[in-house]
């Protein structure tokens, strides 16, 4: 019953997102105030409908109904609890729920909370959001629908892949989603900007929070992500320029371009134009995303079960949305205002290298990942466009960004002093030669990319410092004075500077972890000890240890260096009878910010017959600094999103704030 | 002292490094075993989903990783290994496409839109942004700017 009315709501929530265009769009012809709000009504009420049906599929999943053919399919009665949860979202009928829910619920938001827009371009914004919203919810009801029932219901379901019972990948979709489907709200204002022949400040202050909290959602999705692979995947890599991971990795640059443009805009009126169009391109390529991972058009590892129907359908959609999007943008761009002019080195000039480097590794990465389908369509040869690729392109391109990056904030607007900018970086600039020349040195030059990026590593973190040292006049005001300015500095600011030195903490993690990792691998019996690096592993004794839904030998493992004990490590190798599926659960011993990465593998007859097994440890130097800098970005995100100005019914108390009288102090 | 940490780390990282997979598959001599190592992540294991066979644990890419131990230990160069497996398997074998005349499009599109990029901004806005061609300050503008500065006199 429950699940019949999950079907039933799904159902009335397309009919009402149908309803949300037709009101939001007379309403806009007409003017009228009644039909905005029973737009913004039908908005809410569609996002309410979504999540009654979101419910239902996951009281189905709890309650193991294996008459619903998605549970069945993709669940199991002896499946731990969170995993029933997270197998919601881990089918593809279960993700496109998700995401309708992500798509209504963002648009209910505006709908319902965003008092300050201006109503004529806030119907519009409702209107594109409940467009995408009708296309989306269509596409789940009739093609890929959740609640669809077992003529013959089986009486065990066929379980979630055991590699997906993970923590972290049981709590990346959502955060994936968010992001995905957030610029959902920003490809809107965008359309709506372009409706309504409007893009200035006020327009990129709307946008902003948007594609900040977006942005951040992205960055938390797909660092959980890198987080899963790194340990569940069993050989320490955490990013392999997979087409799922490009099909995340896409948005997230776009999204990056678009928050350094929307600074621009909203700032100094220019670029407007640029900056509604990577507002079309941000979500535009989380659509290319879900085409490319549900439509089993590239093979990769995490690809869904997948369908070349459901394959067009998809690509019907993107085509449909962002055909519209874009065709409007040609049509109506032109008429945009040009914004305020600005000399090539200047504050806007390093945004504008920003956003050039930005979408050139954009291009990268979408040439890489569709290169060999072009390819094999016009040769018929096949080919793989794979991780040397990228290191020979994205690598120096992303370089290039990173080495501008400092020298950006440290510039005015309009027109900057690059060369003051250099001077007050020397320290910064030195330090980073310094390590780099170092690591060359001790490395002889057989690391000489390493050594490259570490340097820009450290050029990126001391270039923060230097920045946020000149903000507050550090060395050339009085104490007082700095302690003042120190205390004034707007969350924005605090937020740049984590972000950016978030990416400095990343670069220097993986130029390291890639570089410098160890790797041991031997058949270990009971109480034979391997070296990794300087730390002794020995496999004290190998234990049964069965969980709900898997058999498994767990092996306890010392990790010793120096013959001071660093860790007790249980990694395991487990047998999943629901999939007869074969996986190895990683122990990781945290050490300062290095990693002591151990895997159980096979039993093998050792030397004497006696049972052993292969042990693989690896020493994954300061790795977790390649998870802690993109999650001091994304707290970057998300301080700035704290700021003041940015809170959404902001813009319109600061215009009312500016027409009164300052009282004298 | 942070210094001289940093180099302790890459002291222990130089004299451990080597240390390979798999025990069984490993060559008894060293630098040839580096060498194979260091080929391993450049060839696809063309059964797995987008893995190299340095990370696969399938059969076909032990069986690749045979052959590129044998193929080494013979006294083959990297290429000659290269071009052994191309000939074999295909272009798909290799992880990096090859560097000709026909992936051209590839490998230049990205340097391209840089400089491309670059050259049209720097290159047009010399030409349409004279210094001082910025137009002066309406009224409202100026009325506005003294009032600011007065609040932020006080």
């Amino acid at each position: 019953m429950i699940v019949e009315i999950g079907a039933f709501c799904l159902i009335l929530s397309l009919i009402l997102s149908v309803a949300q265009v037709g009101l939001s769009v007379f309403g806009r012809i007409r003017r009228s105030a009644v039909f905005y709000g029973a737009g913004e009504g039908a908005a809410g009420a569609a996002f309410l409908m979504v999540l009654i049906a979101f419910a239902a599929l996951m009281y189905a999943f709890v309650t193991s109904d294996f008459s619903v053919a998605n549970v069945a399919a993709n669940s199991h009665s002896a499946k731990p609890l969170l995993y029933k949860v997270a197998g919601v979202w881990g089918s593809h009928e279960g993700s496109m729920l998700l995401w309708c829910l992500a798509l209504t619920g963002f648009g209910a938001i505006v709908a319902l909370m965003a008092r300050g827009l201006p109503a004529a371009m806030k119907s519009v914004v409702v209107a594109s959001q409940g467009s995408l919203g009708v296309l989306f919810l269509a596409y789940t009801v009739f093609a890929s629908n959740p609640f669809v029932r077992l003529l013959q219901p089986p009486v065990e379901g066929r379980s979630l892949n055991p590699l997906l019972q993970d923590p972290a990948l049981a709590f990346h979709p959502p955060f994936l989603y968010g992001g995905y489907v957030g610029f959902s709200i920003v490809f809107s204002f965008a359309i709506a900007a372009l409706v309504e022949g409007r893009v200035d400040a006020a327009w990129a202050r709307w946008v902003r929070p948007w594609s900040l909290a977006a942005w951040s959602l992205l960055t938390v999705g797909i660092t959980l992500g890198a987080f899963w692979a790194y340990y569940e995947l069993g050989w320490g890599g955490w990013w392999f320029w997979d087409p799922v991971e490009n099909a995340s990795f896409m948005p997230w640059l776009i999204g990056t371009a678009l928050l350094h443009s929307a600074v621009v805009t909203e700032k100094r009126g220019a670029l407007s134009g640029w900056t509604v169009f990577l507002a079309l391109g941000a979500f535009t390529f989380s659509m290319l995303g879900a085409f490319l991972v549900r439509s089993g058009v590239l093979t990769s590892v995490h690809a869904f079960a997948v369908d070349p129907k459901r394959g067009i359908l998809l690509l019907t959609i993107l085509g449909l949305a962002a055909g519209a999007g874009f065709g409007l943008f040609a049509w109506r761009a032109p008429k945009l205002a040009p914004g305020g002019l600005f000399a090539p080195i200047s504050r806007e000039g390093a945004l504008v290298i920003n956003n050039l480097v930005l979408s050139a590794a954009t291009v990268t990465v979408l040439l890489g990942t569709l290169y060999p389908l072009i390819k094999e369509a016009l040769t018929g040869q096949s080919l793989s466009v794979g991780t040397p690729y990228f290191n020979l392109t994205f690598a120096p391109l992303m370089s290039l960004a990173f080495l501008v990056l400092p020298v950006g904030p440290l510039l005015s607007w309009k027109r900057g002093d690059g060369l003051g900018a250099l001077q007050r970086l020397w320290a910064a600039a030195g330090v980073a030669v310094a390590i780099a020349l170092l690591v060359v040195w001790v490395q002889k030059p057989t690391h000489v990319a390493a050594a490259v990026g570490m340097g820009l590593g450290v050029w990126l973190i001391v270039g923060v410092f230097v920045e946020i040292a000149e903000r507050i006049h550090l060395g050339r005001a009085s104490s007082a004075e700095v302690r003042r300015r120190l205390g004034g500095l707007p969350r924005g600011a605090w937020g740049m500077s984590l972000a950016h030195a978030g990416l400095g903490v990343f670069a220097l993690g993986a130029c390291f972890e890639t570089a410098w990792k160890i790797e041991a691998a031997q058949a270990l019996s009971i109480n034979q000890s391997i070296t990794v690096g300087a730390y002794q592993v020995r496999l004290s004794d190998v234990v049964a240890a069965n969980g709900p839904n898997y058999i498994a030998e767990r092996g306890l493992v010392t990790v010793t260096k120096n013959a001071k004990p660093v860790c007790e490590a249980k990694p395991e190798r487990r047998f999943y009878p629901a999939n007869s599926q074969t996986t190895s659960e990683v122990a990781l011993c945290l050490e300062g910010l290095d990693d002591v990465y151990l895997v159980m593998g096979e039993r093998r007859a050792g030397s004497e017959g006696q049972p052993a097994w292969l042990v693989r440890a690896y020493w994954n130097p300061l790795a977790r600094l390649i998870f802690l800098g993109p999650l001091l970005m994304a707290l970057g995100g998300a301080v700035s999103l704290s700021d003041r100005r940015l809170r959404f019914a902001a813009p319109r108390r600061a215009v009312e704030g500016s027409g009164r009288p300052v009282p004298a102090q | 002292m942070k210094r001289l940490g940093l180099l302790g780390w890459l002291l222990v990282a130089v004299l451990s490094m080597g240390a390979a997979a798999d025990p069984s598959e490993r060559l008894a001599n060293p630098a040839l075993e580096a060498r194979a190592k260091a080929l391993f992540p450049q060839i696809r294991c063309m059964v797995c989903q987008n893995e190299s066979i340095d990370d696969s644990q399938a059969d076909l890419a032990a069986d690749l990783r045979k052959i590129v131990r044998e193929k080494v230990a013979a006294g083959r160069s990297d290429s000659e290994v290269r071009t052994y497996l191309v000939q074999r398997y295909g272009e798909y074998v290799m992880l990096k496409p090859a560097c000709s005349l026909t992936n051209a499009a590839l490998w230049v599109t990205p340097f391209a839109i840089v400089f491309l990029g670059l050259f049209a901004f720097f290159g047009l806005k010399r030409s349409s942004l004279v210094q001082g061609q910025e137009t002066a300050l309406t009224l409202e503008e100026q009325a506005l700017l003294t009032k600011l500065r007065a609040v932020e006199g006080e």
